[in-house]
């Protein structure tokens, strides 16, 4: 870290920090007396939970706010310019040409009509900073520092046309086309594999000290933020938690929040001894599936048994949501069956009977979508015990009622609320009891947590696992996050590119030796050591 | 010296209309229960003139025989009298008191309207809904004849159809309705389209819904903030279709009363600098905007932003 009282070195100052956001006519604080100091070419991780106004305060650092929100108090000031009364032409010559800013997903934040070049050259053109020509030229190398593939020619592509983890990795290289003084990092990795993670990572890092870049780092991943950051600050509801260098706040963390986040990690459920498991609730048989000509899954087989866990983990484009697809009729397999307790299930779902429908539920990823945001929830999660069970009246509210207390929910306050009166966690339980209202032998859960924070999320995972031994339920459990398979699994189905390359008990999966597939993504999983970045890429271009 | 005048009138009505809305809503807040009071109160002061004029409308629309001070075709006095005491507005080319001319020409021509679209929106949603969710074949064969007959001018196809199948009310309605009801099938398809790819669109169906609590449950309550302003608009177009058949005299059919007939049977007084012949028109002005008030305040509240 660097000396903290040597004012020539000091980049940004911010000093209590009030943000206001406009909700119903009212102004509410989100920001609440935020201090914050910036050293050159120092890196600050900001880390929370949604909500938490971590990105409000990185854009607030940019003397920026999102619409509705406002600076109520406080200062930023930005190498001796006062950012938060500059004038607009002011700041606007110093953003992107000082003070860069990247984006969460930049598939979003890309033009899609424009060539990858182009829109690296406007900044440092339009700043005046290069001409046309040098920037070009300037692009050419820093996408070689970010080591993205054929350097010379990937910037003539168009955005759709590169994949998501290079697509990050030529958004950083254009914020850095102006050399900013400091770049603002808004969760870069949250959208990444965890294997494009890794290369996303060490390219930002390198880039980062090779320039002596100040930045801010802001994820809701600790093991990311311990990798990149030299100090983390901790927030929580717009108020700061705790502040300090990174492998003090690692080890020895003061307050009992942070030590909570930290706590997280460490769920991990009672071992399942391996009883007679019986005839599988649910087996996918030699299925090979794919749309059109392309096929995704290619001859997959595995098992599902009640009262079990199977994790099937693997990349975005491993077929895992395809599997999913095929074994609730989504979409008819090209070869194979799937079977439901023995017996073969028509393959499109429409032709499946009432009870076939029943027994195997769903629950999503987005429960924003996932949640018909007009129906209140004594409908949506009645509908399924009305059709299913063909319960009315008081026979059917009782059961709503139940349903909501098995998720923890207090009834009498939620039943007449409307999906959007919920937060995140809430919406992802009300999806849990909409499949458990069908009281099915079998639920899929598609990434459940992966969207949640991991407070929230380690919450989902105790439930799903309480209401699995209490209605002996079997589980699909899709994700791409080793954590969750190591809380939850009791068996894992590694998955690549349509294939199965491993699959068998949990502890088995854990330990060595492994399939190279399954070996690479156990090694790419962040650890919450600080030196684990370095080591790893060292042993990996050891290992050549 | 005219121009400040003119200026000075309109600010005059607007100022007007505001107080008028401004008290109506006062009322409503005052009579409504608490929980709809809730809504009026924060509704614009736009929204609830546009609901009181909407509201007078109605009632003269029903109550149109109690309060004409004649009957609807009934000739009553000379051609073309100034307004008096007796001919509030005086009377029209054959004689009609023009007072109770307007008063059932709301309820003809406002009704009417409303019929029309209320069809068309019926039809256009649930066959654009239907579309969207089915898909395949059932979308084509509806969307490409749609497409066929959005591709003949509407003014035209309607005046053939018209020619054709007779001017009488019923097939006024059919045919505005089936002309208006292409428009609004493209709508609520494409709306539908974006909705119906959605999680819970594919969880109701794993549920095995049927099609039809796919469309009204699922789906409706979800694409209604477009079609509602779509309805407000299509109001007015209809409105101004069944005015502008009237002018050409193929709308409704005299003697009933209807103010786009009205506008036509009087246009003559206009080169004598009479005004009575733009109160019909001024009529259909006034529903149009005030529907129009309404509908931005729903739109504006079910999409959620803030001003």
């Amino acid at each position: 870290m660097a000396d903290q009282n040597n004012a020539q070195d000091r980049l940004l100052t911010i000093r209590n920090l009030w943000i206001e956001g406009q909700s119903e006519d009212k102004w509410s604080p989100i920001i609440k007396g935020v201090d914050l100091d910036l050293n050159r070419g120092e890196v600050l991780g900001l880390i929370g939970e949604s909500g938490a106004g971590k990105s409000t305060l990185g854009l607030a650092a940019m003397g920026f706010t999102r619409d509705g929100c406002r600076i109520s108090d406080g200062t930023v000031e930005f190498d001796g310019i006062d950012l938060r009364n500059a004038q607009a032409g002011e700041r606007r010559a110093l953003l992107g040409k000082r003070i860069a800013y990247v984006a969460q997903s930049a598939a979003a934040s890309f033009n899609p009509a424009h060539k990858l070049i182009d829109q690296y050259s406007e900044a440092p053109v339009v700043h005046g900073v290069m001409s046309k020509q040098q920037a070009e030229t300037d692009a050419t190398s820093l996408y070689e520092q970010m080591q993205l593939p054929d350097p010379g020619q990937i910037g003539f592509r168009y955005p759709h046309q590169v994949s998501g983890g290079q697509l990050q990795r030529a958004m950083t290289a254009m914020a850095m086309a102006c050399r900013p003084d400091l770049i603002i990092f808004d969760e870069p990795t949250t959208a990444l594999d965890v294997t494009t993670q890794i290369e996303v990572l060490a390219a930002i890092r390198n880039i980062v000290k090779e320039f002596n870049t100040a930045a801010i780092y802001i994820t809701h991943d600790l093991a990311v933020v311990a990798q990149m950051a030299d100090r983390i600050k901790v927030l929580l509801k717009g108020e700061e938690v705790e502040e300090a260098d990174t492998r003090t706040m690692l080890s020895s963390p003061q307050e009992d929040y942070t030590k909570s986040l930290w706590a997280v990690r460490s769920y991990a459920r009672a071992e399942q001894e391996e009883t007679d498991k019986g005839t599988p609730v649910v087996s996918v048989r030699n299925v090979t599936a794919g749309y059109g000509d392309a096929i995704v899954l290619d001859d997959v087989s595995f098992d599902f048994y009640q009262g079990r866990t199977v994790a099937v983990v693997g990349e975005s484009g491993s077929g895992k949501s395809t599997a999913a697809r095929v074994i609730t009729g989504l979409l008819p397999p090209k070869k194979g069956e799937v079977l439901f307790d023995g017996k073969v299930m028509p393959a499109d779902y429409r032709s499946r009977d009432r009870d076939q429908l029943r027994q195997v539920q769903m629950i999503y990823q987005m429960a924003d979508t996932a949640l018909n945001p007009k129906l209140r929830l004594r409908e949506l999660i009645g509908r399924p015990a009305q059709m299913y069970l063909g319960l009315k009246g008081k026979a059917l509210e009782e059961r709503v009622r139940s349903l909501l207390d098995l998720i923890e929910l207090e009834p009498d306050q939620y039943i007449d609320r409307l999906p959007s009166e919920l937060s995140g966690g809430q919406k992802q339980r009300i999806g849990i009891a909409r499949a458990l209202a069908a009281e099915p032998k079998f639920i899929i859960c598609d990434e459940v947590t992966s969207a949640l924070d991991q407070l929230v999320a380690e919450g989902i995972l105790r439930l799903l696992d309480n209401l699995q031994s209490e209605f002996n339920l079997g589980y699909m459990f899709i994700t791409h996050d080793l954590a969750t398979v190591r809380a939850i699994a009791d068996d894992v189905v590694v998955m690549q590119q349509g294939r199965v390359v491993e699959q068998g008990r949990k502890a088995a999966m854990f330990q060595p030796p492994h399939h190279p597939y399954t070996e690479l993504l156990l090694s790419s999983v962040p650890e919450m050591d600080p030196d684990w970045l370095s080591e790893l890429l060292k042993s990996r271009a050891a290992a050549g | 010296m005219s121009t400040l005048i003119s200026i000075l009138w309109f600010a005059v009505a607007v100022v007007g209309a505001m107080a008028l809305g401004w008290l109506f809503r006062a009322l409503v807040v005052a009579v409504l229960p608490q929980r709809r009071a809730h809504e009026m109160r924060k509704a614009p002061l736009t929204a609830s003139f546009g609901i009181l004029v909407i509201l007078v409308y109605v009632l003269v629309a029903v109550f149109a025989p109690v309060i004409a001070p004649f009957g609807e075709s009934e000739v009553v006095g000379g051609e073309f009298l100034p307004w008096d005491s007796t001919y509030l507005l005086g009377t029209d080319n054959l004689g009609r008191d023009m007072l109770t001319r307007m008063i059932y020409g709301a309820r003809n021509t406002v009704g009417i309207a409303f019929i029309i679209t209320a069809l068309a929106f019926f039809v256009g949603t649930v066959l654009g809904l239907l579309a969207a969710v089915v898909g395949g074949w059932l979308d084509q064969g509806l969307s490409r004849s749609v497409d066929v007959l959005m591709a003949i001018p509407s003014l035209i196809f309607s005046l053939l159809l018209l020619t054709i199948f007779g001017t009488s009310v019923l097939s006024l309605v059919l045919v505005i309705a089936t002309v208006d009801a292409t428009r609004v099938f493209r709508l609520a398809r494409s709306v539908a389209q974006g909705i119906v790819v959605m999680d819970y669109i594919e969880a109701a169906r794993l549920r095995g819904e049927g099609k039809w609590r796919l469309i009204t449950r699922e789906i409706l309550p979800n694409a209604m903030a477009p079609l509602v302003a779509e309805f407000g608009l299509r109001f007015c177009f209809v409105f101004l279709a069944i005015s502008g058949l009237s002018f050409l005299g193929l709308g409704i059919q005299p003697p009933t009363a209807d103010w786009g007939g009205m506008v036509r049977d009087n246009a003559t007084l206009i080169t004598f600098g009479d005004l009575t012949p733009f109160l019909p028109a001024g009529a259909i002005a006034l529903l149009t905007v005030a529907v129009n008030f309404v509908v931005d305040w729903q739109l504006h509240k079910s999409s959620g932003l803030k001003e």
